[in-house]
């Protein structure tokens, strides 16, 4: 019998979208502009089904395309709508225009991500390229190992944007967690609506009395000032995050925090990893933790902001460290979270732990327990000295020649 | 009909001190869509472009109604997001006035990158007014070609030169484009007639649903004519039947200035420093070309207009 951590928790089998759609009737934002896309059809789908039966007050717009999406749903916002969209892969691709302006004009809009490959070629399964392809678009980028995670940051999103007045997106891996039926404790209506509060905008385009021009051309003379207060804004709200999740915690029981450390405190050996990957890792982990290897592991829940310095210094002792990537930079040398926790280290003057990074995945393509397995076999050797650390990429499960 | 003496008491909510040059015609336009909505709040968006720009510098505004910018190709979709969020919260009950919105959009930003915007939007019934300010082409880049503009028109990426002459296709008609969108209202107007002007902003903020005006505002640089000249040019544009002024209310077609005397297109086109090539004598098959597709869809909208024609 499943016992549910929040005493008035219920109990229910869902998948990631299922759970990501009930957040959204829960939380029930004015508007919801949304266009399908696989894997994140169903999110919005179901969500429109409560719009048809009345259950929601929210109006829903059945637009053209992602970008006019994403368009409706920064112009809702901006006229002082509480706000939500969802998509994936080529979705949030078409919308990288809009994603830098939703940004810039500091509306607090809520997506549901659902990670999926970029083409070309064509691929409608799990990996994180394309948000990892706007990870500079000045959104907050919170990613879910599994559908509990995705409800609960769902709830926790909205609260942050609004805190921080900075788009947030929520992520789930395609397939893998979007379409996976797992256990979900849910809350209840009143209890989530309570947690989120009401969304009290401090100017908006409907408050006709005092109106005012948003979306200015901005020169040299004020751009730049503009776009250091976005920076600034991306840097503190981790401590916005953060207050969100004691609050969650305090409210409903689990515990969230920027990254997730599991076994890593003694560990000699970790891999960093995002998403659902993270649960097969933790096996790994056990099975080695029984074998005596100080396997660890830290997965990390806020990509954008990224917690540098935290990172940094839970990572100071281990000896060798893989940083997993499901997205490829293609850059000729390293994938995105392992440049940015090189940095981190670097930065901190941590340089003795040995780095190397994996890239896995890539169009869902299969990550078990005997990848990571060989993974932290390949550290033990560079930990102990009886290997190098090799340079570049070493791609995962990919028939190379 | 609009009345003069009534309508100077409407406020005037853009201002004077803009960016927009002398003789622009996205100004009248502007100026004369509010005084048309009177004391009616309303809610703008602009897609990118002369308009916006111009009567946006930060931290300056030249609007002092609720303003919104944020891409080029998204005024249409911008618009319907504000509205939806203006029914969900009136619904609600959270705001108590009514309002009405309005996108702007160039020909560039509505013929061309807007025009999936715009038909998602109008299709989608949202209760609103598109304005294109049409001006034959990318005017606030330099002047390039549109598919707006018409054919023999010099601009810098359909320029005349020693091999062509101009851009080499006919404009499309976008105006019946929305028509075939089956909304309640549609106009074609020009700047130069206030009155034809007004009287359509007004009628299309009471249709409850969505609305189009097309309305010819020539640019003084691009065109490349006298400042002063501009509402003489819009109604040489009527005159010659090269843009007629006409309506579609809930499907029905009417002309609403006929031309006393129809003009030959050269009169439409002499004045302006982009047709100029036209006129030199190997070129007269180009204005013939001009003459004949005027000639042609003037007849066909008289046709539909007298026939009381559905859309």
């Amino acid at each position: 019998m499943i016992k549910t951590v929040y005493p008035k928790g219920k109990i229910a089998a869902k998948t990631g979208n299922e759970v990501m759609a009930e957040a959204m009737r829960q939380i029930e934002p004015d508007v919801v502009a949304a266009y399908p896309i696989t894997p994140a059809t169903e999110i919005v789908q179901i969500f429109s089904q409560f719009v048809a039966d009345g259950i929601v007050k929210s109006e829903y717009v059945a637009v053209e395309s992602e970008h006019s999406a994403m368009s409706a749903t920064i112009a809702a916002s901006a006229a002082g709508a509480r706000a939500m969209t969802g998509t994936s892969s080529q979705g949030l691709a078409l919308m990288w225009e809009m994603l830098y302006i939703a940004s810039g004009l500091r509306l607090p809009i809520v997506m549901a991500e659902v990670n999926r490959a970029l083409s070309a070629p064509i691929n409608i399964h799990g990996d994180q390229s394309d948000t990892m392809g706007a990870r500079d678009s000045g959104w907050i980028q919170i990613y879910s190992e599994n559908s509990q995670e995705a409800y609960d940051n769902m709830i926790q999103a909205t609260k942050i944007a609004e805190k921080a007045k900075l788009p947030t997106l929520v992520t789930t891996d395609g397939f893998i967690i979007s379409h996976c039926m797992e256990v979900v404790e849910t809350y209840p209506d009143a209890d989530v609506k309570a947690f989120v509060g009401e969304y009290k905008p401090e100017r908006y385009l409907l408050d006709i009395k005092k109106p005012y021009t948003l979306g200015s051309i901005d020169l040299q003379d004020y751009y730049f000032e503009h776009r250091y207060q976005l920076a600034q804004a991306m840097k503190d709200s981790q401590n916005v995050i953060l207050e969100v999740a004691k609050d969650f915690e305090k409210t409903f029981g689990r515990k969230y925090d920027m990254y997730e450390k599991y076994k890593l405190d003694d560990a000699e050996l970790a891999i960093v990893v995002i998403g659902s990957t993270a649960g097969t890792a933790k096996v790994v982990v056990d099975a080695l933790r029984e074998k005596g290897v100080k396997a660890g592991l830290l997965k990390i829940r806020v990509y954008r902001p990224f917690p540098a310095e935290m990172i940094a210094k839970d990572l100071a002792n281990v000896k060798a460290i893989a940083v997993m990537d499901r997205a490829d930079s293609c850059s000729g040398t390293f994938a995105p979270v392992y440049s940015d926790v090189v940095a981190a280290l670097y930065s901190a003057g941590f340089t003795v732990p040995k780095v190397v990074n994996y890239v896995y995945g890539l169009g869902g393509r299969e990550i078990n327990t005997e990848h990571i397995t060989q993974v932290y076999d390949t550290l033990g050797k560079i930990a102990s000295g009886k290997e190098k650390p090799f340079a570049g990429i070493e791609y995962i499960n990919v028939r190379i020649k | 009909m609009a009345n003069l003496k009534e309508l100077s008491k409407n406020p005037e909510r853009v201002t004077g001190g803009h960016r927009l040059c002398a003789g622009c015609g996205a100004g009248i336009v502007a100026r004369q869509t509010l005084i048309a909505a009177g004391n009616t709040p309303v809610v703008l968006t602009s897609a990118t472009g002369c308009l916006e720009v111009s009567t946006t510098v930060f931290p300056y505004t030249a609007w002092k109604t609720p303003f919104f910018h944020s891409a080029f190709e998204n005024s249409a979709a911008t618009c319907s997001g504000i509205e939806t969020a203006y029914r969900s919260l009136k619904k609600q009950g959270k705001i108590s006035d009514d309002i009405r919105f309005i996108a702007f959009g160039g020909d560039g930003g509505t013929y061309d990158i807007g025009l999936q915007s715009l038909s998602g939007a109008m299709e989608r019934g949202h209760r609103m007014l598109y304005i294109c300010y049409n001006n034959e082409a990318y005017m606030n880049t330099g002047i390039q070609r549109s598919g707006a503009t018409p054919l023999g028109a010099h601009t810098t990426t359909a320029p005349a030169g020693k091999a062509r002459q101009g851009k080499e296709q006919h404009r499309k008609n976008l105006t019946e484009i929305m028509i075939a969108h089956g909304i309640p209202y549609v106009a074609q107007a020009y700047v130069g007639n206030w009155n034809d002007y007004i009287t359509k902003v007004q009628k299309a903020l009471s249709v409850d649903g969505p609305s189009f005006i097309n309305i010819f505002t020539p640019c003084r640089l691009g065109w490349n004519y006298k400042p002063e000249d501009t509402m003489p040019l819009a109604r040489l544009a009527v005159e010659t039947c090269v843009w007629p002024s006409y309506e579609v209310e809930n499907g029905v077609y009417k002309i609403n200035v006929t031309p006393k005397e129809k003009k030959p297109v050269t009169e439409f086109l002499k004045p302006q420093g982009r047709f100029k090539h036209l006129f030199k004598p190997e070129n007269a098959h180009i204005i013939e070309a001009i003459q004949k597709e005027v000639d042609m869809k003037w007849e066909l909208l008289q046709r539909k207009a007298s026939a009381g024609c559905q859309a």
